[in-house]
């Protein structure tokens, strides 16, 4: 089984983020980590893999940098990689990610995608079912549980009552919520190994895909502030009146 | 710059090790004083965290010293200081003899299983009445037959409460002062062998201590480390590793309790303004930040020199020394900074000055690095 995992690297979640201010694009700094999210993926593609025979084969666009990142996939025990890398795709959209990301799985061959829900970064979540459409393939979104054997995919769906059970013929697109499988530590060995793993590095044009912006960020405002919280002082009848700002809340 | 990025990759998997499964499990270890080692010590197995050193015939990483740095470094990180402490026994403390100098029997009988997590050990050289001066030992082993008959008592001894083996120093012959000892594999299930108490401590508290009694114990003349007789000399090579560990590990912690205090004092208002904008706090905080980056950066030096071959007794007898005065430094001034919830047991600063307080007494204390130092430099009459 050929899995490839859609894996995206992102600056470091625990420190500050600093968008440029002409073109609102989101600085990247050289050394980025791996999506949080994306370790899920990445388990349940080590998984298949290691119960079905098969290799895992990581596919990710954007700025390399020092490639901490991939080497993080890679040292959880990812067989190979490839980096899309290209300057004209800085501030590309989630169809030009998709298109990027279809293309270079094609290249490699696939019978089983993995990606996140959605990024921790850009969080658009759009990218898996573009994916599916332009591999021409079934999504199979918001897994909770995967299994993949003899040539068909069946996966828990998260909805808001519970689950649905789909089942779809390989190949396919799947992507993972957090927590469908307990991400590995890397080991030792794994971070050693790391290095010596194929990484092939892409350009746009080595795919043949169309650059050329579509959508443009045309203002970024930041989030408005929380504002002060309601202090109830207890009459005795404070109860009624957190009843009745819950309702108001529709809350309850 | 002597990191690459497989080390640097190895500092973020320590790390987010020690953030993920042991500082979690922390405030329970302090609350039973105990830390299941064995449990512990097989999930860092599993992640090829012990034996970096060591070679893989027996399941250590064959990896260079400086990733050694950064594990002491990053346990020295850690929420209380004693997980360092008891995994750096085991690691760095009670097996780098076994490892140099032990007989390929000894090493994959007691060594392969240390570093598969499946047992621990401890370092059993300290008496009671005989600590700083470690040529007065007396605990001594008689050979009879194949087998040495070991008597004595050892105290302070980490680890030593669920230990499966101890590296003991003990006296073979007659000889005295530094001649004529031993270091000797004793398993904890060999007949004669009791704890006769559990150490109650002011802190390392969650790190198990105990008294030993050997009576009569009887272990194979082959569980001999090395060269009977050179027990001593071993035994102090085998201590310039563990004060390596000591100043790596308290380097960092210093440099953690520092980053905590100073985000803390940026939040609390002091005077209509926060602790960290009074300029007597951020100099205090400047300066002692600077002392440890030069300990880290000695600390440094000392692992490229160690790594390189070289004989670092005189150094790492400096960083031992510095980093146990430093830790006591800023273990006083973080507390002092916080006030009274520094005082508070629920606040870290406190368990900080009790754990580091050992760092100048333990591994040989200030005054015995200093001993040494004086007789190296030739400060001596
Ligand atoms: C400030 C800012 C504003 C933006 N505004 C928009 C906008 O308005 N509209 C828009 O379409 N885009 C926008 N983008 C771009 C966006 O962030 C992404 O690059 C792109 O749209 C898809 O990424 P996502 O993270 O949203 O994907 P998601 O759909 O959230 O990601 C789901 C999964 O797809 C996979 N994946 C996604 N991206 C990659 C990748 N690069 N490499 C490998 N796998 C990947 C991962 O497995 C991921 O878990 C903006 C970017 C910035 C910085
Ligand atoms: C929590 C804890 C864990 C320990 N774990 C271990 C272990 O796992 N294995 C082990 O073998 N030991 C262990 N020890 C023992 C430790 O190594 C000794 O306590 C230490 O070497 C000091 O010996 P001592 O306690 O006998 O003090 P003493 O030798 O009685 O010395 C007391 C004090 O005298 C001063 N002093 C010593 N020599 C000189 C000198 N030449 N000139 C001037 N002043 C001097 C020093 O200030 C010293 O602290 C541990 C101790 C503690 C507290």
């Amino acid at each position: 089984m050929q899995v490839v995992v859609c894996v995206k690297q992102i600056p470091d979640p625990s420190g500050t983020y600093t968008l440029d201010p002409e073109t609102h694009f989101l600085v990247r700094p050289d050394e980025q980590v791996l999506d949080d999210t994306d370790r899920y993926g990445v388990e349940m593609g080590l998984q298949i893999a290691q119960a079905h025979g098969g290799s895992v084969t990581l596919v990710s666009m954007g700025p390399k940098g020092s490639m901490q990142g991939i080497r993080q996939a890679l040292a959880m025990g990812a067989d190979r990689a490839v980096v899309v890398d290209d300057a004209d795709l800085k501030g590309s959209d989630a169809l030009t990610t998709a298109q990027v990301l279809a293309a270079a799985i094609q290249r490699t061959g696939f019978d089983l995608v993995i990606t996140g829900t959605e990024s921790t970064d850009g969080y658009s979540g759009v990218v898996p079912q573009m994916l599916a459409e332009l591999l021409d393939v079934p999504a199979l979104t918001y897994a909770t549980e995967v299994e993949a054997r003899d040539g068909k995919v069946t996966i828990n769906r998260q909805t808001s009552a519970g689950y649905d059970v789909v089942e779809a013929s390989l190949p396919a697109v799947v992507s993972v919520t957090a927590g469908v499988v307990e991400p590995r530590y890397p080991t030792f060995k794994g971070i050693m190994d790391a290095k010596k793993k194929e990484v092939e590095e892409l350009t746009a044009s080595d795919l043949g895909v169309d650059t050329s912006l579509r959508q443009r960020v045309t203002a970024v405002e930041p989030a408005p502030e929380r504002e002060a919280g309601v202090k109830i002082e207890d009459d005795g009848e404070a109860h009624l009146k957190v009843v009745e700002l819950l309702q108001q809340k529709k809350v309850i | 710059m002597p990191f690459t990025q497989e080390h640097h990759d190895f500092r973020r998997l320590v790390r987010e090790f020690v953030e993920n499964e042991i500082n979690p499990r922390v405030p329970e270890w302090e609350r039973q004083e105990w830390i299941p080692l064995h449990e512990v010590l097989a999930d860092m197995a599993k992640l090829g965290l012990l034996g970096l050193e060591y070679d893989p015939v027996y399941g250590g990483q064959g990896a260079d010293h400086l990733f050694t740095l950064i594990l002491a470094e990053e346990l020295g990180r850690a929420d209380h200081g004693s997980i360092g402490m008891a995994v750096g026994v085991v690691t760095d403390m009670a097996t780098p003899s076994l490892h140099r100098y032990g007989s390929h029997e000894l090493k994959e009988r007691y060594l392969a299983p240390v570093l598969r997590g499946e047992q621990v050990c401890s370092i059993a050289v300290t008496e009671p009445d005989a600590g700083s001066d470690v040529a007065s030992i007396r605990t001594r082993a008689v050979r009879d037959g194949d087998e040495w008959v070991i008597s004595g008592s050892k105290m302070y001894i980490t680890n030593s409460l669920q230990a499966d083996w101890l590296c003991v120093l003990a006296r073979t012959s007659d000889e005295g002062g530094y001649a004529g000892m031993s270091q000797i594999i004793v398993p904890t299930d060999t007949p004669g062998f009791t704890v006769s108490r559990q150490l109650d401590k002011l802190g390392m508290r969650a790190s198990d201590t105990g008294l030993l009694e050997f009576d009569e114990v009887r272990v194979p003349v082959s569980n001999t480390i090395g060269a009977v007789g050179r027990g001593f000399q071993q035994q102090m090579s085998q201590f310039v590793i563990e004060r390596m560990w000591a100043a790596y590990s308290t380097a960092a912690a210093c440099q953690r309790a520092l980053e905590r205090t100073r985000d803390y004092l940026r939040e609390r208002i002091v005077f209509g303004k926060p602790l960290l904008d009074h300029q007597y706090v951020q100099f205090k905080l400047a300066e002692l930040a600077a002392e440890v980056d030069v300990l880290r950066q000695y600390n440094l030096a000392v692992a490229e020199r160690h790594d390189a071959g070289e004989d670092v007794t005189r150094m790492a007898t400096i960083a031992k020394l510095k980093a146990g005065r430093l830790h006591r430094e800023v273990a006083d001034w973080v507390l002092q900074f916080h006030g009274g919830i520094g005082y508070m047991e629920e606040t870290w600063t406190s368990r900080f000055l009790r754990d580091g307080r050992l760092t100048s007494i333990g591994a040989g204390a200030d005054e015995v690095m200093l001993q040494v130092l004086a007789r190296i430099d030739g400060y001596t009459a």
